[in-house]
């Protein structure tokens, strides 16, 4: 296994790099367990064929203490979290036998895509009110309207149920518990999302380290997504320069036209 | 849709994959029946690509793209041989300007408000049965005075109309008449309005409009008409390209393509078939993507509950 001892290697230099800086951060008296993630990359360019995979995050557990690490009490979740954005969700009403759609609520920074890994199932992590207080997981993250966003705090509470729905049936959202797995008492690796509709732009991935239940730290490191091929070029042109993209839509409308009548000229 | 074959491309602005030989396909079909009647194809591409997954936004914008080519080349003919008023066909590009302008700014606001997809699917659901109806019946009517044997006669169309009292006269020689330059505009307008809304070229209201409202000879109608499609279309785009950003020129070239080819055939084929049945044909397939439209406004949504990017600060819901 080649790839995973250059692997293992990369992530020793890491947590050597890191683990001081880190330690002196967030030295919390009586917890000296660390968790640090890395990526092979910090960039990933999607081709337009790109129709989803699995992204992996090594990551490392240091200074654990053996008993617990024994019994599995040692709990890891990851998340890689999308760009923010402003989403508004509609809701269809009947007007004279015709769908339409009716009331909407508009939501500011949403993560635009989010993708959880853990060792078990959250609910066997911790109590619900450790993850709310973190904002962990796709029914806890902060779905904050704009002030003006809405009509009633009951349509705020129906749509703010409805959009983690709505981006889980997107596969936008997606939450895999028993993907993190431990390979070895130090190091794991974390299986997540990149759905095929996956946005562009910086993506934060966060690591959580949970003891007995207790939260004790976490760590970061970011991702970039960007679209390569010519499709995207096309995307980048129709939005960075418009007007030429529209021009040149013309043209290609004239010539393919004018192309097409010499291909058929009888004459 | 192309699910991982090879024949799948990937639309830029639609976001979608999608089989190539689908849309060549759609293209050539379309192509071909605008070839055989004669009528631009854009009010049938644009509901195809809708049924195909493809944005209603991304439909109407690169509808409007499309049917450039194939109006550019019938303009063409039509200015060597003559039959084509330019001064005519530049007053109805002025007023289709100024429709298409405000029929972008009115796609904007729909967009924004979430409203976009439902009213181009009504307008297409009143304008594709609408036509779609009267081609029927006439073409039944002529079907009836054919077995009869009657013949055919082409109603004359009366002397003067209320359209022939407004003020602003100007003298067309080419189309030998003299007739006020409000109506003219107002045509034009309303034109451009539907090419930047629909995404059609409209020639299908406007060779109506302009034999029996403005009197307009019918040997210059047509190319007049597709003068005025080609600029106003051409201008309709790049307004799209630079406000929604929905043209998708990879789905226009292969519309467009398709489009040139199917045309060729349809016309030598167009010309050798009785027209009565053809055009019942047509009106029928007219009606048929009507109502499929209309369908899909009254049937229960899989999920009533959509979600989007915010284009603008909330306020109207």
């Amino acid at each position: 296994m080649k790839p995973l001892t250059a692997l293992l290697f990369l992530l020793v230099i890491i947590s050597v790099l890191v683990s001081p800086l880190n330690a002196v951060a967030q030295q919390i008296p009586g917890n000296k367990e660390t968790v640090e993630i890395g990526l092979s990359t910090d960039t990933i360019a999607i081709t337009s064929g790109f129709r989803g995979t699995d992204l992996t995050v090594f990551g490392a557990l240091d200074n654990a203490d053996p008993l617990i690490q024994r019994q599995g009490r040692y709990d890891i979740v990851v998340i890689l979290q999308g760009p923010e954005r402003n989403f508004v969700v509609r809701r269809k009403d009947r007007f004279f036998g015709v769908w339409v759609n009716a009331e909407s609520v508009t939501f500011q920074h949403i993560p635009a895509s989010y993708s959880l890994a853990s060792t078990r199932n959250l609910q066997d992590i911790a109590v619900p009110k450790t993850f709310a207080q973190l904002a962990l997981g796709v029914n806890n993250i902060f779905y904050e309207p704009m002030p003006d966003g809405f009509d009633s705090s009951a349509s705020l509470r129906e749509f703010t149920k409805e959009l983690p729905r709505l981006k889980l049936k997107q596969n936008l959202y997606s939450q895999r518990p028993g993907d993190v797995q431990f390979l070895s008492s130090t190091l794991f690796r974390a299986t997540l999302s990149l759905p095929a509709n996956v946005p562009v732009g910086k993506h934060v991935a966060r690591a959580f380290l949970f003891r007995n239940g207790e939260f004790l730290r976490e760590s970061s490191t970011s991702l970039n997504i960007v679209k390569a091929g010519l499709e995207y070029r096309i995307y980048k042109a129709a939005h960075e320069n418009s007007l030429l993209y529209g021009l040149f839509a013309v043209f290609l409308a004239v010539f393919t036209g004018w192309m097409g009548r010499l291909m058929f000229r009888k004459d | 849709m192309g699910s991982g074959s090879e024949l799948g491309i990937y639309l830029p602005i639609a976001e979608i994959s999608v089989n190539i030989f689908v849309l060549f396909g759609m293209g050539a079909a379309v192509g071909f029946l605008s070839g055989m009647f004669g009528v631009g194809g854009g009010f049938l591409i644009t509901p195809l690509l809708i049924f195909y997954n493809i944005p209603p936004a991304v439909a109407v914008a690169t509808g409007a793209n499309q049917v450039i080519a194939s109006s550019f080349t019938g303009a063409l003919t039509h200015f060597k041989r003559g039959s084509l008023d330019v001064k005519l066909g530049t007053l109805l590009v002025i007023g289709g300007i100024v429709g298409a302008a405000v029929g972008i700014y009115v796609f904007v606001l729909l967009r924004e408000l979430g409203q976009l997809d439902l009213i181009v699917s009504l307008l297409y659901v009143i304008f594709l049965s609408t036509i779609g109806g009267l081609m029927l019946l006439e073409s039944i009517r002529s079907m009836r005075r054919t077995k009869a044997g009657q013949l055919s006669t082409l109603k004359k169309p009366g002397q003067h109309n209320w359209v022939h009292r407004l003020p602003f006269k100007m003298r067309f020689r080419a189309s030998k008449i003299y007739v006020s330059i409000i109506p003219i505009l107002a045509l034009g307008a309303a034109i451009g309005f539907l090419s930047s809304i629909m995404g059609v070229g409209g020639g299908f209201i406007m060779v109506p409009a302009m034999i029996y409202l403005l009197k307009v000879p019918t040997n210059v109608v047509i190319g007049t008409s597709l003068y005025q499609i080609v600029f106003v279309t051409a201008f309709t785009t790049v307004m799209q390209a630079t406000t929604n950003q929905s043209v998708d020129i990879v789905l226009a070239f292969l519309l467009m393509s398709g489009g040139v080819i199917g045309a060729q055939y349809g016309t030598r084929i167009g010309q050798k078939l009785r027209g009565e049945q053809l055009r019942a044909l047509l009106a029928t397939l007219v009606l048929a993507v009507g109502l499929r439209l209309a369908i899909e406004l009254f049937v229960t949504p899989d999920d009533l509950y959509s979600i989007a990017i915010a284009l603008v600060t909330p306020g109207a819901s």
